[in-house]
């Protein structure tokens, strides 16, 4: 069994409550940062630990922390990313409605070491269940002297604020999301200015994604030197991996970094296998945006080496013939799947949440959408794969957040490691019309 | 549309104490929650009258509300049914049977996906990723999510909805234990 840091009291029963969770020796971190440590020192724990952000990017926290501007007599903010659009994904939902206290003491020790006098939970919508968990966490810790004036009798003072969003993954690029705070349409921001010069109503602004929140609690009490002892090089520490699809056991995992993506997929401490026993044909392995890759280059690189869930080895081969580990949304399809089809769902729901800002992005998601359409429709012509390559090569890079680069990959993966199967569709459409239909 | 437009004290306070969440002058952040709350006491869908009534509150004027109101996609700009079915469609609810959820709703109920019953009690709304991909197929009714679903489990949803639903909107947040 590996070690578990974020959700080993997931089974403890009303651990979602502040007792039990103090009980099981929650909040320790507030306890020790704000009374034995300056806020500098926690900065320079997080730095040792080599925690990189869990929202997909994997940025390493310490450094984004140390970037923040601290101009006098400005107010900084810590905002964090609860917003978990991204399909496949659905780790930090598990984490907050399990145990929200472990989000709240992070928010808590976190704004401390950054300075921030208030801090936002911005939260997707449609958790709205999730978002009144949190609420009655928070409650109960001003209740408790752990939010509001004077933290535990120190001179640290801290109000959290839970906000909802209303339905846009758009709204998780964090600079839409600052829009969004801000109460307007999610339309990302260009950048420079970052959020860390200017970010929430131009002040300073450190967002983090719910799970790097939490990681800030062990690390902190176990020290940053502790904490990067797990895992393997700069992958540091555990991840939460979201596990769907055709397998046998989905569901939220806590993993150490580094064991074998094929004792992910097969052991029965994880996925416990592919259903009814069928293969293994190919793996989105950190939310949509990633490229897929099929069984073979997901199990082992092309060098032949065992594939690892790290941050490294996921992306081993660069995108010729690997991924990304991402947001840990992992996707697992059997050998009924229609790559052709799922692509399309991937398509369309790209096509759906463009901001429309870019053309690019605008008018090359729809594009793609159309004509993955007419494809498994049955009416596909043979230039439609190099049209689609062509498209999705004109959107990558040339937009003003990354969600065009994140259309663009999976169209790009889909047809590097499956063209034969969208010539199938194109040449024999009579065979293939009507397995997996859609909707 | 009879119900006068206009919260209760209550809801009105609940909106001004929501205002105070953010600094001196920058109130409008809380155009979202507002929106949630105008949506669920005015019938489950924002009206203009609605949104004109929304900016009054926040002291904006009505084209800033329009303008985030249609950015959302959980608000409805048009009338919906009493009981609005969130049904995913994307991969891992695809892969997992969502299809099926969805046909096997549209004969049962004598829609089609993006319509409203003639009674006015179902809408069926396909959305994006839930984030219930591991208790796919899965489909969100108000704050309430139904995962893992057989067509034996959509069956008695709707038995459920049919008969509370009388009484009771299901497109409703419970919003005043939460905001
Ligand atoms: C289209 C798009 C959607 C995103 N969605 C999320 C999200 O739902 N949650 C998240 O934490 N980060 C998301 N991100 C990444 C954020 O922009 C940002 O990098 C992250 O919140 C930083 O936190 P971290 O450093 O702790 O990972 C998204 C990025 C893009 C471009
Ligand atoms: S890349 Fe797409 S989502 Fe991002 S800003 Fe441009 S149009 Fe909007
Ligand atoms: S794919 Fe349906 S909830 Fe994620």
């Amino acid at each position: 069994m590996g070690r578990k840091l974020l959700i080993h009291n997931d089974k403890v029963p009303n651990i979602h409550t502040l007792e039990v969770y103090r009980q099981n020796g929650g909040y320790a971190s507030v306890e020790k940062a704000l009374k034995t440590m300056t806020p500098e020192a926690v900065v320079e724990e997080v730095k040792k630990s080599g925690l990189r952000g869990r929202g997909g990017a994997g940025f390493p926290t310490g450094m984004k922390w140390s970037f923040l501007a601290k101009p006098p007599g400005v107010e900084r903010y810590l905002v964090c990313n609860a917003d978990e659009s991204e399909p496949g994904t659905f780790k930090d939902r598990y984490l907050m409605e399990k145990i929200p206290h472990a989000l709240i003491e992070g928010m808590i020790t976190s704004s401390y070491a950054l300075g921030a006098k208030t801090s936002y939970i911005y939260i997707r919508g449609e958790y709205f269940y999730v978002a009144r968990i949190l609420e009655t966490a928070i409650e109960e810790a001003y209740a408790a002297g752990l939010l509001g004036k004077n933290i535990l009798g120190t001179d640290f003072s801290h109000d959290c604020y839970v906000q909802v969003g209303a339905g846009a993954y758009i709204c998780g690029e964090e600079t839409a999301l600052l829009e969004s705070l801000e109460g307007k349409r999610g339309n990302p921001r260009i950048k420079p200015p970052f959020p860390a010069i200017a970010g929430l109503y131009g002040c300073p602004t450190v967002v983090n994604n719910v799970e790097t929140i939490a990681a800030v609690c062990p690390i902190i009490n176990m020290g940053g030197d502790e904490y990067a002892k797990i895992g393997i090089g700069r992958s540091t520490g555990t991840k939460l991996i979201s596990a769907s699809g055709h397998i046998n056991k989905p569901g939220t995992y806590e993993i150490e970094l580094g064991i074998p993506v094929e004792e992910f997929i097969y052991s029965d401490e994880y996925c416990g296998g592919i259903i009814n026993g069928r293969k293994l044909k190919a793996v989105v392995a950190g939310g949509s945006s990633v490229p897929v890759l099929p069984a073979e280059l997901i199990l082992k690189t092309d060098k032949g080496e065992p594939r690892l869930m790290t941050y490294e080895s996921l992306s081993e081969g660069g995108f010729i013939s690997g991924t990304m580990l991402g947001s840990g949304g992992f996707i697992v399809y059997d050998e009924t799947t229609s790559i052709v089809k799922n692509l399309y769902t991937f398509a369309r729901f790209y096509h759906h949440e463009s901001c429309g800002q870019c053309s690019p992005c605008r008018e090359g998601t729809g594009w793609m959408e159309k004509i993955l359409h007419r494809i498994i429709e049955g009416h596909g012509k043979p230039s439609d794969i190099d049209l689609l390559w062509d498209i999705q090569r004109k959107i990558e890079g040339n937009t003003i957040c990354p969600l065009g680069d994140a259309a663009a990959w999976p169209v790009a993966s889909a047809i590097r490691h499956f063209r034969k199967e969208f010539e199938a569709y194109i040449n024999h459409p009579e065979k293939i019309k009507d397995a997996m239909p859609i909707i | 549309m009879s119900k006068e437009i206009k919260f209760n004290e209550e809801t009105l306070a609940l909106c001004h104490k929501m205002m105070k969440r953010y600094p001196e002058g920058k109130h409008k952040s809380a155009i979202i929650p507002i929106l949630h709350i105008a949506q669920a006491e005015f019938g489950g869908w924002l009206s203009p009258e609605v949104m004109d009534y929304v900016a009054s509150i926040l002291k904006i004027q009505s084209i800033e509300v329009y303008e985030v109101a249609s950015f959302y996609s959980m608000f409805n700009l048009q009338p919906v049914g009493k009981c609005v079915l969130d049904i995913c469609r994307t991969s891992s609810c695809w892969v997992r049977g969502a299809e099926d959820v969805v046909k096997h709703l549209e004969k049962k109920l004598g829609i089609k996906a993006g319509e409203t019953t003639k009674d006015g009690m179902f809408t069926i709304k396909m959305v994006e990723c839930l984030g219930s991909c591991g208790t796919a197929p899965m489909l969100q009714c108000g704050a309430s999510y139904h995962e893992n679903l057989t067509l034996d489990k959509v069956d008695k949803l709707i038995e459920d909805y049919r008969t509370a639903g009388k009484q009771r909107s299901y497109t409703d947040l419970d919003y005043k234990n939460t905001l």
